[in-house]
């Protein structure tokens, strides 16, 4: 059954209602996400689609509010309208799940903790939420945080909520930090270093003062690529010195072509098409080299893979296995240090493989009581993100 | 105000001497003090008026003692207060009577510097710039810089989630580490993050950072390395009003400029700072703004140029631009010592601490005055302009009958306006105990009913650092308790459609 409330009260009526009958409740947006997470059938789908709507912006302020339901979209319009923007930058899962392209809600890339290429110098969702307003599993309107850019008042409790997957909470309203877009932007491409040198080169850039605000490198063409974002004179004065720094060959792709390269990559295009379930996998930059190594040399199926982070995110897609191959893919990352989570795959291998990584017994017992502290009877997305709970 | 604290229990006062003996076969003997003399000196923080002597002070090294002294405290059921360089503006550190008071300064080394996954392992008691002392050879900092920085800790610096004058553009504390390890209550060691980003799951190294030595003891923290910007350039910029100067500061950032550094001072402050050490401030101006900007050089003069005409247009009586590093620390000169300046007009201050949506400045400011003068005190401000956090100086003489009251009184009914016009309580100086019983401002029983399960979670019998934010102490059983009956949840005062 569909719940769809019309605000915020209803929302509290309706998580009342699933705990009365003890029916759990899956939360959505517009579900360009729904394939995200471990595989689940909950009872009912509480919908937060008519929760929609900006309620504040302040420019100078740099502070926006919006309902759950806000499609982002109409929020990048409306900042972009005044030359700012959500500086984490959210990836749209469309390329990787199907569906439709820009389709995400507010609460959904909040959900997620989604953040893009710029998350190196820009953070995650998770950065620039500063406070929301909530139902939570226990039924209670809650809410946490502020308006202000700086405030320590109390848990900083939008950090737990975002990339909580709405396990702990229906998300109601959302207070986000955002800032000015950058004046132009320019990328520079290193090509024919190979896999490792290029790399190093993404780490040697990235330790520069040179400011580059996202590292990737794309095997396929072996082609490493490095952002550079802001005013005009600075960005063209940097470009030089970085390539002086690097001393390859090199190549600029203009602000045009730069934004639809990070957008592609942003989007994990680059793994995206074709059969396969797909990691996206988080380690220390210099380890994301050795660890695609490591998977090779154990013969993994690799089809496809792609660098972010000057190394410390790799998309991989693998061919289609009842395990996902999660067994030697989760074995390297624990060697390293870092979290391999299993993006896509069919509802059984979902339901079957941990979907994000294991954690330690202390730990997890931990996660399962901060999960309590806001949903005793597990009745928001029971099992989306353990089987526990 | 009195200051009520968790009464404390005599049962295990009068264990005190056990309580030293089991200490001592975790540390060595020199790491507990038992001695009167000696646990004075950890008696309060830098919120001086409240003072506690602890029970005993733990000086542990290693994190197997850590673990240790929290499982012992579990077993005897004994209060820990943690402390790092004892910096806390709030209290949070304020020990208690029957309290354990967990200093952790022996954790002093530097573990590793990563330059390559740009980030440095460091122990919790190293001071915040002696990290940034640690790399800059290799062109490195840490950003975070509370003005404490040399006698700040890391560990400190994660409870309180400490910010400084950069972090509009560079961010606070949290934005800034990767991976900590924790020792919670009952004495399980726990690994958050480490040199990655955003571990999946939840996020318990954010909801660690600013939790105020609540949830767990810190033994390690992972934080991220910037490479320093190329150049940087200030400006000081005087106003013939408060309203003109923020005005500015709207200005420059609705033009897409984001500062490094953004601060501003009213009249009383300039006119105290110029008085204890002349740094050529115009005594005339209403408010003066310090811009700092930084990055490549061409950049930096393009912004110093945008900046200046903003400035004009907006009515500035005066700007200066830094030709020299010499110049631009100049500039910085009197912001920095405006605090010390204002304690010489005062004779005593009450720094506060709240943040404001920054276009209710000069209504705030002008609310202030009128307060202020209703109780007969001074207040001069000091203005972490670009991110609206407030420092209202609150001007007392502790000699006087009634004063220190008058004063507190003033700085609760500051704050209380701070939450009236959409701001909070505190920006960066924790809730503490200073502004633990005005909580109820900005939240209610359901928001921080919400918070203390959280705290359950981590701690259920309250044994870590209790009587801080929070204004009461519930039971962990008693929150967590839900009773469902005839089929629905008894919420009858809750308003439903």
């Amino acid at each position: 059954m569909l719940v769809s409330p019309r605000d915020e009260s209803d929302v509290l009526d309706a998580v009342r209602d699933a705990l009365a009958d003890e029916s759990p409740l899956a939360i959505r947006g517009h579900g360009s996400k729904a394939a995200l997470g471990r595989a689940a059938t909950p009872a009912h789908i509480l919908s937060l689609a008519a929760l929609s709507g900006v309620t504040l912006y302040e420019p100078e302020e740099l502070v926006l509010t919006a309902r759950a339901g806000t499609p982002l979209r109409e929020i990048v319009a409306l900042l972009d309208a005044h030359r700012q923007q959500l500086a984490f930058e959210p990836m749209d899962h469309a390329a990787l799940l199907g569906g439709v392209r820009d389709d995400a809600t507010i609460g959904g890339v909040i959900a997620v903790n989604a953040s893009g290429p710029r998350r190196v110098k820009a953070g995650a969702a998770r950065d620039h939420l500063l406070g929301f307003r909530c139902v939570t599993g226990r039924g209670e309107m809650v809410k946490s945080g502020g308006r202000v850019m700086k405030n320590v008042t109390g848990y900083d409790l939008s950090k737990l909520v975002a990339g909580s997957y709405g396990t702990l909470a229906a998300l109601t309203e959302a207070t986000l930090k955002v800032l000015p877009k950058a004046e132009t932007e320019e990328t520079l491409l290193l090509s024919g270093l190979g896999e490792e040198k290029g790399l190093a080169a993404l780490r040697k850039a990235s330790g520069s003062p040179f400011e580059v605000s996202s590292l990737a490198f794309d095997p396929r063409d072996d082609i490493a690529a490095l952002r550079l974002e802001g005013p005009q004179i600075s960005v063209v004065k940097r470009r030089d010195d970085l390539a002086a720094l690097l001393g390859a060959a090199t190549q600029t792709l203009d602000a045009e072509s730069s934004r639809a390269f990070w957008m592609r990559l942003r989007d994990a295009e680059p793994v995206a098409a074709g059969e396969g379930v797909v990691w996206r996998v988080s380690l220390a930059p210099t380890n994301g080299f050795a660890f695609v190594e490591s998977l090779r040399r154990e013969a993994a199926p690799l089809l496809a893979h792609v660098y972010d982070w000057a190394g410390g995110l790799v998309w991989l897609r693998l061919e289609a296995a009842a395990d996902a191959h999660a067994g030697v893919i989760r074995r390297h990352v624990d060697r390293l240090g870092g979290h391999a989570t299993l993006i896509r795959a069919d509802e059984a291998t979902r339901a079957a493989v941990e979907v994000f990584h294991p954690q330690p017994a202390a730990l997890a017992a931990l996660t399962r009581r901060v999960k309590e502290a806001f949903d005793p009877r597990h009745i928001l997305e029971r099992g989306r993100m353990r089987a526990e709970f | 105000m009195p200051l009520i604290m968790p009464p404390p229990e005599p049962a295990i006062l009068s264990r005190r001497d056990e309580i030293c003996a089991r200490l001592r076969r975790i540390l060595p003997p020199a790491s507990v003090i038992a001695d009167e003399t000696a646990r004075r000196a950890y008696e309060c923080d830098a919120l001086a008026m409240y003072r506690t002597l602890p029970l005993v002070v733990a000086l542990p090294e290693t994190v197997a003692q850590v673990s240790a002294i929290l499982a012992l405290a579990a077993e005897l059921n004994v209060k820990i207060v943690p402390r790092g360089g004892g910096t806390s503006l709030s209290g949070g550190a304020l020990p208690l009577e029957d309290g354990i008071l967990l200093g952790m300064a022996k954790f002093n080394r530097i573990l590793d510097v990563d330059f390559e996954n740009r980030c440095a392992r460091v122990q919790p008691g190293v001071q915040n710039l002696a990290i940034t002392r640690a790399v800059e050879h290799a062109g490195f900092y840490y950003a975070p810089d509370p003005s404490s920085q040399i006698a700040c800790t890391i560990g400190g610096n994660v409870g309180e989630n400490a910010g400084g004058v950069h972090c509009l553009k560079y961010g606070l504390t949290t934005n800034n580490i990767l991976g900590l390890e924790i020792v919670l209550m009952g004495g399980e060691i726990l690994r958050l993050g480490g040199k990655h980003l955003d571990s999946e799951m939840y996020d318990l190294l954010g909801l660690m950072t600013g939790s105020e030595g609540l949830l767990g003891v810190v033994t390690e923290v992972t934080v991220r390395l910037l490479q320093k910007p190329l150049a940087a350039r200030g400006l000081l910029l005087a106003f013939p009003t408060v309203e003109a100067g923020a005005r500015c500061v709207g200005a420059i950032i609705a033009r897409g400029i984001i500062p490094g550094g953004l601060e501003m001072m009213d009249q009383a402050t300039i006119r105290a700072v110029e008085s204890f050490q002349p740094c050529g401030y115009p005594l005339d101006a209403g408010a003066i703004v310090i811009v700092e900007l930084d990055g490549t050089p061409a950049e930096v003069d393009h912004l110093v140029a945008e900046v200046e005409a903003i400035a004009r247009a907006e009515g500035a009586m005066e700007t200066r631009v830094s030709r020299s590093e010499a110049e631009r620390l100049r500039f910085w000169a009197g912001r920095k010592n405006a605090f010390p300046a204002v304690s010489c007009i005062g004779p005593d201050y009450l720094c506060m601490d709240g943040t404001i949506p920054r276009r209710r400045l000069p209504d705030v400011l002008t609310r202030m005055d009128e307060l202020a003068k209703a109780c007969g005190l001074r207040v001069a401000n000091v203005f972490h302009a670009g991110d609206g956090n407030l420092h209202p100086l609150i001007l007392y003489d502790a000699s006087k009958e009634g004063d220190i009251e008058r004063a507190e009184r003033l700085g609760a009914d500051i704050l209380r306006l701070c939450v009236e016009v959409g701001g909070v309580l505190t920006g960066e100086h924790g809730v503490g105990v200073e502004k633990r019983d005005l909580m109820g401002e900005m939240f209610d029983e359901t928001d921080l009913a919400q918070q203390q399960r959280v705290k359950c979670a981590f701690d259920p019998q309250h044994r870590l650092n209790p009587g801080k934010v929070f204004p009461t102490l519930h039971r962990c059983a008693e929150l967590g308790a839900m009773h469902v009956q005839g089929g629905k949840l008894p919420f009858p005062d809750l308003p439903r459609f």
